[in-house]
């Protein structure tokens, strides 16, 4: 055989390769949903959404664990939005080159890497521990530091698409710099700020790790956020690992409803990431 | 109307222009977005100082050797971390290993195999599957993989390898199905995305020029992709790589489910075994408030912090000095 023809069958071979390592990857997502669906869907009834968490062979549903994960979601972005978009702004437009901005970015970026359950047990010894117990707002506040990197990442990010210009008109026409942020730059970049908020209400929903130390979980209903309050994925993890038929079908009930809110709310926001470059 | 202006009118019209009306609120305003950068500066350092000060007692009580103590015995609260850093990293090494061609293949596949209309779809569906979260392949891994291993995966390699001197240490112990290797594999399909995207990056900032020279030459696609782009991305890719590490090493729900959680030490990869991170969720409920086992998980945390700040910060020098130079 000639080296060229010898050459031709490696690039051959490698791009065969190649070709079967993507449709691979797409195989083992098809695996994952599919694997969801087939025990998660049969699962999925309205006492799902309509009765709380019950003893095995009670029939009870996953209403509590829900309402629990959408408030401590909720107060986390109340908490971390502002946050998260006031640093992201930070590092567009004060910290570029600056040591500080730097060190910010690195932290942030670092943050955004960092394992989750460490920041379950930070939360811990900062709120549980020193107020006596295990809390919704602890699993909110440990829900924030897991947002905040997110926002802070792709505001900045999104700020910088903003053209130079813009900012360069408004303050040539004497606006203040608090005008030319609020009403210029977020606003040009809004969408794209949005899909950074979207992105992390995904990040935040599936997290169980910095739960399991804070929040808890709570099989009851409670809407108090000084008690330990129930939420999705920890239901779920609780369930799944437990010998009962009909809670081992609820906890796949479960991790069907947040693949599926969680991938929707990722394409959206890729949706509308691609409309913005 | 007067096309000239009275002089009243002129004054106060000068007197809008002057007045700079961020006096007050741009200070506060700039204000606030400093605050906001030295929170998160805070935040990390509050992290850090509250694992530290949580496990000290028990670096207290056992000594430095609680980093490489392979004792784990609630009963007679004796404790190390021995076992755990072992399984982090083996785990962790195991993931990479799996993930890394798996990544060079598709990062090849997207950026000179598939055809244009087709490269963001097929990239933002392997995205997904960094989207789904954690717990999602802890449960798809123990009802899916943990069997497939035990009843068809790991039989047949134990009977195979097994036997051979030296690597055989591998392939040692009965086919539970959880333990090291399925860990490893979960993980390698939870990282592969990562990896994978920042490949892509880093070969699409490659400059067409350098590209279309090896073209220019005869070489073929693969060897561009070996000897033009992978070279220019090198140090990037590296951290990457890293980034990947970094992931792996502090991942917990996906593998408490899949590695058995034993506490302890075997080489084998079919073994059961446990990580820093699975460790601190199993074996939390069980630990006090105040107690010398809650004192050793923060000790614990505290040395995966430590192990992953060093990983993630390594691969973003990494990564950052090629992309921005």
């Amino acid at each position: 055989m000639s080296s060229l023809a010898r050459r031709r069958a490696t690039d051959y071979t490698v791009k065969v390769i190649s070709v079967a390592f993507a449709a691979f990857a797409l195989l083992l997502l098809a695996w994952i949903l599919w694997t969801l669906v087939v025990r998660g869907l049969p699962a999925i009834g309205p006492h799902v959404f309509t009765r709380i968490t019950l003893p095995p062979g009670a029939g009870g549903g996953l209403l509590n664990a829900i309402v629990g994960s959408l408030i401590q979601i909720g107060i986390a972005l109340v908490i971390g939005t502002p946050i998260g978009l006031m640093c992201g702004t930070f590092l567009a437009e004060h910290g570029k080159t600056t040591p500080v901005g730097n060190a910010v970015r690195f932290v942030n970026d670092v943050l955004l890497s960092a394992p989750s359950i460490l920041i379950g047990l930070f939360v811990y010894q900062l709120l549980v521990m020193p107020f006596g117990g295990f809390s919704g707002w602890a699993g909110a506040a440990a829900l924030a530091v897991i947002i905040i990197p997110v926002v802070v990442r792709t505001t900045e990010d999104m700020l910088n698409l903003v053209p130079i210009g813009l900012r360069e008109a408004a303050f040539a026409l004497g606006a203040p710099q608090w005008k030319v942020v609020t009403l210029i730059t977020w606003r040009a970049a809004r969408a794209g700020i949005v899909t950074g908020i979207l992105l992390a209400i995904a990040r935040a929903a599936g997290e169980t790790a910095p739960l399991l130390f804070t929040s808890l979980g709570n099989n009851g209903w409670s809407l108090d956020m000084n008690a330990p309050m129930a939420s999705l994925p920890i239901a779920i993890y609780q369930y799944a690992a437990s010998p009962f038929e009909d809670w081992v079908a609820l906890a796949w009930a479960g991790a069907l409803l947040i693949t599926v809110g969680v991938l929707t709310l990722n394409i959206l926001s890729r949706l509308v990431l691609a409309k913005m470059k | 109307m007067d096309a000239t202006l009275t002089g009243n009118q002129a004054a106060s019209a000068m007197a809008v222009a002057r007045k700079p009306t961020g006096r007050l609120s741009d200070p506060i305003f700039v204000g606030v977005l400093w605050a906001s950068g030295i929170f998160v500066l805070i935040l990390l350092g509050l992290i850090i100082a509250m694992l530290f000060e949580g496990g000290l007692p028990a670096l207290r009580e056992f000594g430095i050797q609680f980093l490489w103590s392979t004792t784990w015995n609630p009963v007679t609260e004796k404790f190390g971390a021995g076992v755990m850093v072992f399984g982090t990293i083996f785990s962790a090494v195991i993931a990479v290993i799996i993930a890394l061609p798996l990544s060079f293949g598709i990062a090849f596949f997207l950026t000179e195999i598939a055809p244009g209309p087709l490269r963001r779809p097929i990239g933002v569906a392997i995205q997904l599957l960094a989207a789904i979260p954690s717990i999602i392949y802890g449960m798809w891994g123990f009802f899916v993989i943990v069997p497939l291993m035990a009843a068809y995966v790991q039989p047949p390699l134990i009977d195979l390898l097994g036997p051979l001197p030296v690597i055989g240490a591998l392939f040692q112990g009965p086919p539970l199905g959880a333990g090291m290797l399925t860990a490893g594999l979960i993980m390698a399909i939870m990282i592969l995305p990562f990896i994978t995207a920042m490949f892509v990056e880093v070969l699409e900032s490659v400059p067409p020029m350098i590209k279309e020279s090896a073209y220019g030459v005869g070489a073929t696609t693969y060897e561009v992709y070996r000897n033009v782009s992978v070279p220019y991305g090198r140090t990037a890719m590296v951290g990457a790589v890293m980034l990947g590490l970094g992931r792996a090493l502090g991942e917990t729900m996906a593998v408490t489910f899949v590695i058995g959680n034993a506490t302890r030490m075997s080489a084998s990869l079919f073994a059961p075994g446990s990580t820093i991170a699975s460790t601190i969720a199993n074996e939390f409920p069980e630990a006090g408030p105040g107690s010398l086992k809650l004192q050793s998980l923060l000790e614990l945390g505290f040395i995966l912090f430590v192990i992953s700040f060093i990983v993630l910060a390594l691969s973003r020098l990494l990564v950052r000095s090629k992309l921005k130079g």
